[in-house]
């Protein structure tokens, strides 16, 4: 199960030309599953908007395959953190993440997603959805249009179609020693504990000279 | 072909069990084989709001609330009835107009009989 094929290039290339294609099963399986990614259907703040648009007629999510949002994380592939996670909801955030059948991604839609944004010196405000799940595709922005969210989405399907499905360094959810669940943050008594997954959150170290 | 006109349907048979278990059976193929498990309390968890669920799934309803919905459903339908006999109002002779008026006098008792027994007391 290559996700590349053994198959010489300009063979394949001249097979095409005459209407041939030869692909894997691995390359089969990745070309069906980039194309019905099914997200989550939740919005946080208002960058859900911007979702929104991103899936109605006039951006059409649905030329990449992914219109067909979920209101249950039993069906969904992909989850669009869209929007200010506040540390009252990052828990249920996590737990939804928790409950999405692998494979699964993460898009983190907009400034407050990735980082808190606007509301980072916010006692409330979660400084990011990467200190809790794994992200797989992070779109800056405030809120970003709904072609930032189609780029994001592009991005993500080309993550998907290189990712191999079997032997060392196969996809993540292939791997039987990764974790399927990340610990869910509990309310403390000043904070969420603990503030951030340590074996995921590995901030950039500053360097100040 | 009269002697196995019928076999069609056993073939149509065939394909509607095969249809829908070919792709059950190659999900779990390909489970078994690629996919390694990943349960988790929270995964196995009955509800997917993202909320915990707290207490017990069973609780008891007021009683009272059931003669309540009676009482809303006889009324309900009652309006329905009394559509047509206020559309066809003005052209109706006087013996449906009284066999209506007799339809509304009972329904009008069941309702004195219901509140002097204490159905619409929500808080009793």
């Amino acid at each position: 199960m290559e996700a590349t094929s053994q198959i010489d290039e300009g063979l394949k290339n001249e097979l095409k030309t005459q209407g041939i294609f030869v692909i894997s099963m691995g390359e089969l399986y990745n070309w069906g599953r980039r194309n019905s990614l099914w997200p989550l259907q939740f919005g946080l703040a208002c960058c859900a908007i911007e979702m929104i648009a991103a899936a109605a007629s006039r951006y059409d999510l649905a030329r990449f395959g992914g219109e067909v949002f979920r209101p249950s994380p039993r069906q969904a592939d992909l989850m669009i953190v869209a929007g200010t996670v506040t540390k009252k909801m990052a828990p249920q955030v996590v737990r939804l993440y928790n409950q999405m059948p692998d494979p699964k991604y993460v898009i983190a839609m907009g400034a407050c997603a990735i980082s808190g944004g606007p509301f980072k010196q916010g006692y409330n405000v979660l400084k990011g959805i990467d200190r809790y799940i794994p992200v797989d595709v992070h779109i800056p922005g405030c809120p970003p249009k709904p072609e930032a969210l189609l780029h994001a989405f592009m991005e993500l399907q080309k993550k998907i179609d290189g990712q191999k499905l079997s032997g060392p360094g196969r996809a993540e959810h292939l791997d039987p020693a990764r974790p399927g669940e990340f610990p869910v943050p509990a309310f403390g008594a000043h904070d969420l504990e603990p503030p951030a997954n340590p074996e995921l959150f590995r901030p950039p170290v500053m360097e100040r000279k | 072909m009269p002697s196995n006109s019928y076999l069609f349907l056993l073939i149509f048979t065939g394909v509607a069990v095969t249809f829908p278990l070919a792709p059950l059976a190659l999900a779990w193929l390909w489970r078994h084989f690629f996919q390694p498990p990943k349960p988790g309390p929270n995964k196995n968890a009955t509800y997917e709001c993202g909320i915990e669920a707290t207490g017990e799934a069973r609780v008891q309803f007021k009683s009272q609330y059931y003669i309540y919905c009676i009482i809303f459903l006889i009324f309900d339908v009652e309006a329905i009835f009394l559509i047509p006999f206020a559309v066809a109002f003005t052209s109706i002779p006087v013996g449906a107009f009284i066999g209506v008026m007799i339809f509304l006098l009972l329904l009008v008792e069941g309702l004195v009989w219901a509140w002097s027994k204490g159905c619409m007391n929500w808080t009793a």
